[in-house]
């Protein structure tokens, strides 16, 4: 593999990710993380010289809907998801700031 | 302090754009729904919904960026923001960081001693808001409201260019000014449809080097932001001064307590991933499309201020009150077309209209009249048929329910007494009624006319003509 990823790295990730991570399961998704830069490595042979970056894979364009209202009281359907509230609001662990 | 320093500041600033749904649904934007009732499996992030883009959003905000005279981006697009919040359910924002749809703007804006500085624009883009989150006084609980995710937003990154609180207002002003012109947003700190963060650093004066700058956030009118800078000025004078660093990080202002305190700390590592989101396309502005933007920008407040003094021969002063907002400058140019009386219109504007909307603890933009009922109250006082202490108080009526002066008058009888056998009658029992007053008079104590045409007004319910009783009252008295 000629991608190697730090302690530092997957400590990071897992930071971000919200994941509390085990020592082997850490070294499991290094490896597996190592593999999938790998595998993008092979896109850098090839030569971009010249070409625009891509913003979209479908040569579509300007997909927009008029600024009129089409939807009701959406709230029943919405809680509905929620795993906990108080019949109006989700309910979720105090977070402040 | 033994150093001189100099106060570094750029601003970001959010508005809340006046659309009448959201930036990727058909969900109403209306304020003061129950909780949740503005939302639809895309605004609260449900796996295999797609958002589809506002048209309304995309006009409104490149007539920002052209009004700020930006670069209008004509190939945008949108890209997610990562990060996790309760108040967002995608667990990323729909932000634009690659391709922001306007750039490399400015505003002038005028200080105190009358030069004219630009204040430059590094970008603005289109976003979209997170929901509400309201914490339980007593329980370890939020709740969660999602009626303003996905309300539309833009965000106008300011360069560092300013140098004091007087020039960030002073910016925050004509923004907010171009943007009400616009009809894009209302712009009310207080109500959260505009919110500036504030970066601020100190450098010594004559550095080119910028100083380790803080972004304070929860600003919310422009006495807080003034307090805000000062304070923070002030803090990282200190630091520097005693030798300590200023640490890059977010502080929240506390404008009770005239304090802000650090929000987040390190090890909430913030970063983003940006990454172009893939349901939405991109976006081209044509430059036929961008022309019709162009060809809908409305006079602003510097050309109207120019044409009213040309055209109207008001009073600078006047002009530039009532230029301040877009609906007094509409009101003002449509009664004046009506009755062409300029400066009876203009009073009418600058002194009832802004004493009743201070009595009422109004804002300009709440005013409810017609250009139409205004202008034919300016007619009736003009023609004589009511005098000016009626005009007054049916203007009141007019303020307040936008009432038909004509038809007000009539059904009330409020019309102007202009006859003289009418006058004549109520005149003489007045001052037969009154010797004392007479003598008064007639020994020269010329006040004491006042209290008799005081007497008519009132038996003629103020009715009368004032100047027309007076001058019969003068030549009565003097038989």
């Amino acid at each position: 593999m000629a991608n190697v990823i730090s302690d530092e790295t997957i400590e990071y990730v897992g930071i971000l990710a919200k994941l509390e991570l085990s020592d082997e399961d850490k070294e499991n998704a290094k490896k597996d993380m190592a593999s999938m830069l790998d595998y993008i490595d092979k896109l850098g042979e090839l030569d971009t010289e010249g070409v625009e970056p891509m913003s979209h894979i479908f040569p579509v364009q300007n997909v927009m809907r008029e600024d009129v209202v089409t939807n009701g009281d959406g709230s029943e359907d919405t809680l509905k998801n929620a795993p906990e509230s108080n019949g109006e609001a989700f309910i979720v662990p105090k977070t402040v700031d | 302090m033994a150093k001189n320093y100099e106060t570094v500041i750029g601003l970001e600033v959010h508005v809340e754009l006046a659309t009448k749904t959201k930036i990727f649904c058909g969900c109403s934007t209306a304020f003061g729904g129950a909780p949740n009732t503005h939302t639809c499996p895309v605004c609260t992030g449900m796996p295999g919904s797609l958002p589809v883009l506002n048209k309304q959003v995309v006009e409104y905000a490149a007539a920002v960026g052209l009004a700020t005279n930006c670069t209008i981006t004509q190939n945008c697009k949108f890209d997610r923001k990562n990060y996790f919040y309760p108040d967002n359910p995608q667990n990323y924002q729909i932000s634009q960081l690659y391709l922001p749809i306007c750039r490399n703007g400015h505003v002038d804006i005028e200080l105190e001693d009358g030069t004219v500085k630009p204040v430059r624009i590094h970008e603005i883009h289109m976003e979209e808001d997170a929901g509400k989150l309201v914490h339980d006084d007593w329980e370890d609980v939020s709740y969660v409201d999602f009626n303003r995710s996905g309300v539309p937003l833009i965000e106008i990154v300011s360069e560092p260019d300013m140098r004091s609180a007087k020039e960030v207002i002073a910016y925050l002003e004509k923004l907010r000014l171009i943007i009400q012109y616009l009809g894009a947003s209302d712009c009310k700190l207080q109500e959260g449809s505009m919110r500036a963060d504030v970066n601020l650093s100190v450098r010594e004066a004559g550095s080119t080097e910028f100083g380790t700058r803080t972004e304070t956030k929860n600003l919310n009118s422009f006495s807080a932001i003034q307090r805000a800078i000062e304070a923070e000025t002030a803090r990282q004078i200190d630091l520097l001064e005693s030798g300590q660093p200023v640490i890059q990080e977010t502080r929240r202002w506390d404008d009770n307590k005239e304090y802000s305190y650090a929000m987040r700390s390190k090890e909430d590592a913030q970063d983003y991933r940006y990454f172009p989101d893939p349901d939405l396309v991109p976006v081209n502005i044509s430059d036929e499309w961008l022309d019709e933007i162009k060809s809908r920008q409305p006079e602003f407040k510097t050309e109207k201020m120019k044409r009213y003094k040309e055209e109207f021969g008001i009073p600078d002063y006047d002009i530039n009150i009532i230029t301040d907002s877009k609906k007094m400058a509409d009101i003002f140019e449509e009664a004046v077309a009506i009755c062409n009386k300029p400066k009876k219109v203009s009073n009418w504007l600058m002194v009832e209209t802004m004493r009743l909307l201070k009595e009422h603890n109004m804002d300009v933009s709440d005013i409810t009249f017609s250009a139409k009922n205004l202008a034919a109250l300016v007619n009736l006082t003009e023609a004589g048929t009511i005098n000016s202490s009626v005009a007054k108080e049916v203007f009141e009526k007019v303020f307040s329910e936008d009432i038909d002066p004509e038809k007000y008058v009539n059904e009330h009888g409020l019309g102007q007494v202009n006859d003289e056998s009418a006058l004549r009658q109520t005149i003489e029992e007045i001052v037969a009624a009154n010797p004392q007053s007479v003598e008064d008079y007639r020994n020269g104590k010329e006040k004491a006319i006042g209290f008799l045409v005081g007497q008519t007004m009132k038996a003629m319910k103020g009715k009368a003509n004032p100047g027309l009783v007076n001058t019969m009252l003068k030549e009565i008295l003097s038989k």
